[in-house]
Formats: C-alpha cells, structure tokens, sequence
C-alpha cells in the first residue's frame, strides 16, 4: 500500500451514510426528521453523531413538523437538514414553499422510492423529478442536485449546504433507494478540501435599519439570527424588504421575480454534471442517479466495440442546465433519457435540444434498478436494430 | 419599559374587527413581557395562519408568521436550536386544535419550553366564519348552516392529557387574569398553555345571535368561574378558569443539553 493511500480515510458505506458524513462535514447542526424507508439510516447515523458533536437532532411527529423545525432553526443560525422519502416529502411540500418565499437556507433530502402514494418502499425510482420541481404551490424556483457514486453523494451534500447558504434557499438532494442502500468506498475528503460557503451575517450594526429582504449589489441577503440585534419579521405572505405582508402590486411582482431570477441567472454555476466520451458522441445518453451507473457500464462497453456513444450525467437537476445539453447534443444522432419512470426528465431535455424528435425515453417503471442491458435494448429498438 | 416600546407602532390600527377579542390578547401579552422586563431581543413569537396569527406582526420581537397549523413545529426548531430565547406561540382554535392539533400534543408531551396561547373565538374568523373545533355542538357556523353536530375538544382536558406542565384558560373579560395567566406561562419552564376564550363578534356573534361585543363580554364574565368555586359544582355548564396545572417536569432542552453531556462522554 502507498503511503498517500494508506494516509486516506477509506470507508466501505451506504450512499445514505456518505450523505450523512457530508451533512457533518458541511457544518450541520440542527437535523429535525421522521422516519421512513429508504432515507431512515440517515436520521440513525445523526442521531448519534450529532450529539456527540454537541448538535441537535431531533425526531419529530412527522414530516410536516420535521421540515418546520428546520426551518425555525435555520432562523436562529444554524446549519439545517431533514431527510425523507417519497410519502414524507409530498407532505414537507407546504413548508418548503416557505423556505422559498421567506428565503430560509435549508437542505432536504429525498430517497427517491417507487410511487405514487405508498408505492415501493424499498425499491427504487425516480419518479419524484417533477415533484422536486414543482411540489409546492405557486410560482417558484428551486434546486434540486443528484448522484449517482457515494463520492459524488459526499460532494453533492456538502454543495447542497453551500447553494443553500449563498442563495438562501432551500436546496434538495435527489438521491434514490439503489444509491441510498449500496455500498461502496468512500473517499473522506479532509477538512477544507471541500470548500464551505458559511452563513452570511449583516455588518448593520445595532439601531441601523437593516433589511433582510433587500439583496446587495452582488444579490446576497446577509442574515441576521433570530436572538442578534436586529429584530425583523418572517413570514409566507408577500412582503417588502423589512420582510412585512404587502400586496403592493409592485412589490409582489418584484419579490416573484427576485426569487426566480435569483436561481435562474446563477444557472450555470449551480450546474454540476460529469461527460463520458462524449467528444465524438453520436449517440447520447443523458442520466442522473443511479439509473446512470447503468448508462456508463454500457457506455464503457460499447466504447471498447468502437461504437461512438457518450454519457451526460446531471448532477443538477433543477434547474434544468438547458445550456449545457443543448451544447452537448449539437451533433448527436440519437440522445436517450434513461430514468425510472414514465418520463420526467426527458421532458426538459426536449425543450432544450435543437432536435427533440431525436430524444428519446429509455426508461424502467418497475421499480428494479434499470441494467445496461435495459439500456441496451431499447437503443437496438430506438436504430431500428431489433431487439 | 413602556408597552409602547414592545409593539410596532407604525402598522396600527391593527387590522382584527372592532370588537374583536384578540386586540385584548395582545395586550394583556404586552403587559406581561414588559412587566417581566423580557429583553425585546431574547423573544421570538411565532405563529401561524389566521386573525390570531396577526398578532406577530404587531410586537417588536422577533417575529415568525409561518403557515396553518404548524406554528409549534417551527417554535420547536427555533427553541432547540437556540434555548435561551423566550419562544411565545399564539393561535387559533382552528390554528392550534384542528389543523394543528397533531403538534400541539407532541409539543406538549415533549415538554418543550414553549408559551402556547390559544386564542378560542370558537371559529375561522380570517375565512369567513366556519365551524371549529372548538365551536361545540348546535352553534351555527358558515358551514354549519343547520347546526353543528362535531363534538368540541376541551382544551384544557387535551392539554393536561398530553402532558402540558402549565395549563390555564382565562377570557378577554378578564384582562388582569389574562396578563397575570401569561406571565405566569412564560415564567413556567416546561410547555405552558394558556386558553383564552375571545369573541369575535363578526361571525361567531352575529352567527349565533349573542349580540355585539359587549354582550359576548358579558357572556365569558358570566358563564365563567374561578378554578373550585362552589358555583360550578351547584351549575355543571359554567366554565372554569384559572390554573389548571402546574408541575415541574424535565424540560425538553434541558434534557437534551444532559444528553449531549452523555453522548460527549461516551
């Protein structure tokens, strides 16, 4: 063993379990959650952890009170999580409406199960891409990460605290039941070689007007924690900048377009993604989860039969980075959506490509993780090759 | 401190009915906190949705209107991540009980040092006057233009049940009880409740034909008895008021902070 490997924190975990690591590693100090299958192991990993740390994790009567308390807690300064699955996070959805309209740094984790209702919960699928887009009421913007390794679990949570903290919002993590409850190494990075974003508090000193709804020139909105000097108010109606109820026609529509503009313009830097051979691609597969472990294995193994095939795996669902597959699908022939349901993501694709008669839907609804021979197939069907 | 100094002057008038109860209640509040001489700072209110979840707005704390029903879960957050704030959380009957009923129990049996007013105009004033849970049975109510035939919760009897440590009801008659009531529920460490019966003359009043506010004033003044008078036992109907309970029991943070220290050791 080399001295730089054996130097390495190498751990053998569940996804669940490098996403908890990662909450902690990104400073988490308040986890409010209920239990549920498959996101539970996440709660009992922080449930002990978080004490030790002298952090608070609390077990709530549901998932409705789960989602407030973080959002109280986030209020007082501090760090926030939960973590659900698909029954839990149809009932967080009200309240993450809050967080986005009264602009509360939070992280929500989804282990994506087969539904609707109590469908699968031990199985997996993706069918909750739509729901992390448009779950709560009203118009509104979100972001919604994923991953398909437990290393990119690990950098994608830590990055879920970071948007949260700089955009002040709510920020979901996608994962699902395969990614959740595999195991495999995980690389622990070391303190600092994931950079931190920490909260963002005033300089208006005490007695100084401060607004907490009115954003700097560079569109942060510095906090100040509930308990500091400066005594504000928080609330789900349409307010002005002191963050009080107005149903000023003008103020409602400036307030509705700052908190979409405030995801939408920083698009491209919210985008993470990984591309496989996808220089010379003609056909393009596009994935995200664990349904893309499947797409690259076949990716890997039809590149070694020379055939021109690539993958883009999305790290950032929401929002939707229309720029980057559209720049990455100029030239392909075919692109292929592979995801666990009826189609969901293939829908934003379509409207960003050039050609959306050349995307297609490369799906599994069984809730069984869909294989590289899946994929396969339906590619063969797609050339008009048989399958 | 003057009360003046703990309420936002520039939003009043309030927006609540004349007559309403509810202008009572945050006064009898504002009394309390600044007779207990509460730093402004160190006191989070929290609310929810309706007329009662109004009153967040008018008191120069830190303030958190959140959404229908679900005004203890977010006091929860911000009271465990932050104990040493004063965490005060009024609401409706219908904020509270009905689509919050579920909270108030939990928070109740967790223990957490929460003060929970309960605001009971036995109706949905801010919608337009529907029943609750708390209306009771043959009150007409917007939705119940025959009667009503739902059964009420005693909030009381559900608050000692779930493991409140301080329970008390008092009415917006009896404005010195009110203050007295609450500052004694902040100053209790443990969940407190305070039920204060509130008119609104608008819908409940008009509704059930009892008159405007004064006769519904006249009302809670007679209908009501001190905790163990005699009267009560000679009329069944009336209704008391007073303190209910007052133990001392673990409170949650505290609890939680011994736990940490285990953790910690471990």
């Amino acid at each position: 063993m080399s001295e730089q490997v054996r130097e390495q924190d190498i751990r053998f975990v569940q996804g669940n379990e490098a996403c908890a690591l990662a909450a902690m590693y990104a400073g988490l100090d308040f986890y409010a959650g209920y239990p549920i299958t498959p996101s539970t192991e996440i709660a009992e990993i922080l449930a002990e952890r978080l004490p030790a740390m002298g952090k608070k994790f609390i077990q709530m009567e549901d998932e409705i009170a789960s989602m407030c308390a973080i959002i109280g807690a986030s209020l007082t300064g501090h760090k926030v999580m939960t973590a659900t699955s698909g029954p839990g996070f149809s009932l967080m959805q009200e309240a993450l409406g809050y967080a986005i309209m009264a602009e509360i740094p939070c992280v929500i984790v989804n282990v994506q199960r087969g539904g609707p209702s109590t469908g699968n919960p031990t199985h997996v699928s993706q069918g909750d891409v739509n729901q992390a887009r448009w779950g709560t009421h009203g118009d509104h913007a979100i972001v919604a990460l994923s991953a398909s390794n437990h290393q990119d679990v690990f950098r994608m949570t830590v990055e879920a605290f970071n948007i949260a903290e700089t955009y002040r919002t709510p920020v979901i993590l996608l994962f699902d039941e395969v990614v959740g409850h595999l195991r495999e190494k995980l690389v622990m990075p070391k303190p600092g070689e994931i950079p931190l974003v920490e909260r963002l508090h005033t300089s208006v000193r005490e007695g100084v007007n401060y607004h907490p709804y009115l954003p700097r020139e560079d569109g942060r909105l510095p906090m100040s924690d509930f308990g500091d000097v400066h005594r504000y108010n928080v609330t789900g109606l349409f307010h002005d900048m002191w963050g009080f109820p107005t149903d000023k026609p003008e103020l409602v529509e400036e307030l509705m377009r700052h908190l979409i503009r405030k995801i939408d313009y920083a698009a491209v830097s919210l985008t993470y993604h990984k591309a496989f051979y996808l220089d010379d691609a003609r056909t393009i597969l596009i994935s995200y989860g664990s349904s893309a472990r499947s797409a690259l294995a076949l990716v890997e193994r039809m590149r070694q039969r020379g055939q021109r095939i690539g993958l883009l795996e999305l790290q950032t669902i929401w929002p939707f980075p229309n720029q980057l597959v559209r720049r990455y699908t100029e030239h392909a022939e075919v692109i292929g959506v592979v995801e666990m349901n009826m189609g969901q993501l293939v829908q934003a694709v379509r409207l960003a490509v050039k050609k959306p008669q050349r995307v297609y839907l490369i799906n599994r609804i069984d809730n069984r993780l869909i294989t590289d021979k899946d994929i396969r197939q339906t590619l063969r069907a797609i050339q008009g090759k048989g399958v | 401190m003057s009360v003046h100094d703990y309420i936002r002057e520039r939003f009043f008038p309030h927006m609540w009915c004349a007559g309403c109860g509810h202008g009572t209640v945050l006064n009898g509040l504002i009394r309390a906190v600044a007779e207990l001489g509460i730093r402004k700072g160190n006191l989070v209110m929290v609310t929810g949705i309706g007329c009662s979840a109004r009153i967040s707005g008018y008191v120069d704390f830190h303030s958190l209107h959140t959404i229908h029903g679900r005004a203890l879960a977010f006091a929860t957050g911000v009271k465990l991540s932050k104990p040493e704030l004063h965490v005060i959380v009024p609401m409706g009957d219908g904020d509270g009980l009905s689509i919050g009923g579920n909270h108030f129990i939990h928070a109740a049996r967790r223990n957490i040092n929460l003060t929970a007013l309960i605001m009971n105009n036995r109706t949905y004033g801010m919608t337009g006057g529907q029943f609750s849970p708390m209306s009771g049975l043959g009150i007409k109510a917007s939705t119940a233009p025959y009667e009503n035939i739902d059964n009420s919760f005693d909030c009381v009897e559900l608050a000692k049940a779930a493991g409140a440590t301080f329970v008390a009801r008092t009415t917006t008659f009896h404005v010195n009880q009110l203050s007295e009531l609450i500052k004694a529920a902040i100053q209790h460490k443990g969940f407190a409740v305070v039920e204060i019966f509130t008119q609104c003359p608008t819908y409940f009043g008009r509704k059930n034909r009892l008159g405007g506010a004064p006769e519904m004033l006249k009302i809670f003044k007679e209908r009501t008895v001190p905790v163990g008078s005699t009267k009560k036992a000679e009329d069944p109907s009336l209704i008391e008021r007073g303190i209910f309970v007052e133990i001392e029991r673990p409170e949650y943070c505290d609890t939680y902070q011994k736990l940490i220290e285990r953790a910690q050791e471990g």
